[in-house]
């Protein structure tokens, strides 16, 4: 199959994070980079899907800055054979804007499957995808679980809350990939050795104008007030006079 | 435009709370404005009897759209006819859940209209000409705060973020048709598989009593789950260290990843509190953590703490529990 991933280039999660200068971004100094974590599941996924098919091709596609080659080489070392750039001078907010830009490209590539992760960790939009599908008028099933593709249909797994729901649905189509579906293999010293070989052509991204603005940005307030009731069983009468008298929730 | 849409979700024939807190939601912002809140309602045949209980939350006209093929979510028939709707309505904005229903369909329809949307919003009001939301991301360390220029505003509200308050109004009824036949969508629901022991719902219960790796065990969540009956209003959440190791299903898990929760109480049973965690209910009300490390990170976070052994600890605070609520 020739299947394209969608990978954003994403902070590393476990910092501690601060505003920048405008108010409206977060202060990159000193932070560390990856692809996004749903985005990782979705390569593994790819790549698993044209391993059991025994071919295919599996592309990947990023939009943002220079670096994000960076993020389309680990891709690749992961196994990924070719990467699109598509370069714009930062990563905007405006997912649809993301979309069109992304949906440009897809379009030209005849792809049987396209994926998404489920949503990028730092904007946290869970758009994307179902965005582009639409665009391309093409079958989409977001947040899948599990996914299996046999004879040209895919069957796909959706967590609901306290449900979940088995899709099927016909290729070409959209799917974006939730966890628990595979984990992403690192790549080997081989794959990376090879990845500096494989093609990342870079072209620019046709981004309109955004319409979604971040005004500002700003670090939750840190919960306060918190303490320790007691140690062991000793310390129940109390918390459960708190939560009477206090909290108000029992 | 004054006038606000709502989409109004519904599973298995019954309407789910988060319709009703986006007619709640519609319903502020189309007074501000001076307008109504026009509310869609799609399903099987006999949905319609619930457009009523929309009218109580505050809706001016709901919009029922019947049809066998909406038996199961059906995405692509739904979020044509909330396009085609929104499109001839000429609405200010249009509100949807960001359920998992919600996230699925709100982007479609925006995509639809070639509009931008504004996701997973815990707080918007009008601005002038614009509309201002407010959007957790960074797995919830940080808040933004975005504009959108676009009409309608499209917006989908996390769950349990506006609550649901009545506002009586004697809805008018409109039947409408589907745009195409539903039955021809492309991707199908063959099976819906039911959640374990999901009487509550994580995103509706008032109170939830999650699990983590502290219990060692599966078959030791019977404490967790006697806490939660020990309540009675209670749902069971977990982590995600939970969830990998199969105690508990993926549909459990409370996080980043997973579900996000703002429960009036929340009691953290064995939990560290890792920051992906954290971003799932960091918002509840108020925090239980009872954790044998007494530097667990969760207890940054809670607002009442204990120390100790959770199989000591918790069959103790399930007896009391009873007990208070005995006296009641
Ligand atoms: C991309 C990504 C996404 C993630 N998403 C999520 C998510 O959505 N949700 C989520 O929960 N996690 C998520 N995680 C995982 C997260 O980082 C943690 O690994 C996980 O939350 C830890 O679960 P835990 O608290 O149950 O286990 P642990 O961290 O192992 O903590 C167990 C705790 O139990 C305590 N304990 C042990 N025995 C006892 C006892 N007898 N009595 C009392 N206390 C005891 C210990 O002191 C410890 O604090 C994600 C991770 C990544 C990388
Ligand atoms: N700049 C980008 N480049 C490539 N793919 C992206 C980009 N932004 C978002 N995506 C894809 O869209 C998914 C959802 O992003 P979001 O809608 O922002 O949560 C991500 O998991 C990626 O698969």
């Amino acid at each position: 199959m020739k299947i394209a991933v969608c990978i954003k280039r994403v902070p590393d999660m476990e910092a501690r994070f601060k505003i920048g200068a405008d108010g409206a971004s977060v202060d990159e100094a000193g932070l560390k980079f990856d692809m996004s974590d749903f985005d990782g599941y979705a390569v593994e996924v790819a790549l698993q899907l044209n391993e059991k098919s025994g071919g295919g091709e599996t592309t990947v596609i990023s939009l943002g800055p220079d670096v994000v080659q960076e993020t389309l080489r680990k891709a690749m070392s992961m196994g990924a054979d070719r990467a699109v750039h598509l370069k714009a001078d930062k990563i905007p907010f405006d997912s649809f804007a993301i979309a069109r830009a992304l949906a440009a490209e897809l379009k030209v590539g005849a792809y049987d499957l396209i994926l998404f992760g489920r949503m990028a960790v730092d904007s946290a939009n869970q758009s994307t995808g179902p965005m582009v599908a639409e665009l391309l008028g093409l079958p989409v099933v977001t947040a899948a679980s599990k996914l299996d593709i046999a004879n040209g249909t895919g069957t796909a797994r959706r967590e609901l809350e306290g449900a979940a729901e088995i899709v099927t649905f016909p290729l070409p189509a959209v799917v974006t990939i939730d966890e628990g579906i595979a984990r992403p293999r690192l790549p080997s010293l081989k794959g990376i050795m090879g990845a500096k070989k494989k093609p990342l052509e870079s072209k620019p991204a046709q981004l309109g104008e955004p319409r979604i603005a971040v005004k500002s940005m700003e670090l939750p307030p840190e919960r306060t007030g918190g303490r320790i009731v007691g140690e062991g069983a000793a310390a129940v009468p109390e918390l459960v006079r708190l939560l009477q008298t206090e909290a108000k929730v029992l | 435009m004054p006038n606000v849409f709502a989409f109004a979700e519904a599973r298995g024939g019954q309407l789910r709370k988060v319709a009703l807190e986006a007619v709640t939601a519609a319903r502020t912002l189309a007074d501000a404005a001076g307008g109504e809140v026009h509310a869609l309602l799609v399903g099987a045949p006999g949905i319609g009897e619930k457009a009523e209980q929309l009218g109580a939350y505050g809706a001016d006209v709901v919009i029922v759209i019947e049809h066998a093929g909406f038996g199961n979510y059906n995405a692509e028939a739904a979020a044509a006819a909330a396009a085609e709707r929104i499109k001839s309505g000429g609405y200010r904005a249009a509100l949807f859940s960001a359920s998992a229903q919600g996230r699925d369909l709100a982007p479609r329809v925006a995509a639809k209209l070639g509009v931008p949307m504004a996701a997973d919003v815990t707080s918007f009001e009008p601005s002038g000409d614009l509309i201002v939301a407010r959007h957790p991301g960074y797995t919830g360390k940080v808040i933004f705060t975005v504009t959108l220029a676009a009409s309608p505003a499209v917006i989908s509200l996390r769950p349990g973020a506006v609550a649901a308050a009545e506002h009586r109004k004697a809805a008018r009824v409109e039947t409408a048709q589907p745009v195409g036949d539903p039955s021809a969508a492309r991707v199908i629901v063959t099976e819906m598989v039911q959640g374990s022991s999901a009487k509550l719902d994580l995103g509706e219960a008032p109170v939830i009593v999650a699990g983590g790796r502290g219990l060692r065990a599966a078959e030791n969540f019977k404490l967790v789950e006697d806490l939660a009956s020990a309540f009675g209003n209670a749902a069971v959440g977990a982590t995600r260290a939970v969830t990998d190791d199969g105690w508990r299903p993926h549909s459990d898990q409370i996080g980043q990843t997973g579900r996000l929760v703002s429960p009036d109480l929340y009691v953290a049973v064995g939990i560290s509190g890792a920051i992906q965690h954290l971003a799932g209910m960091r918002t509840s009300k108020t925090i239980v953590a009872i954790n044998k490390d007494k530097e667990a990170p969760i207890f940054k976070i809670a607002d009442y703490g204990i120390v100790g052994d959770v199989f000591e600890i918790v069959p103790a605070l399930t007896e009391a529990v009873r007990e208070a609520k005995k006296h009641h």
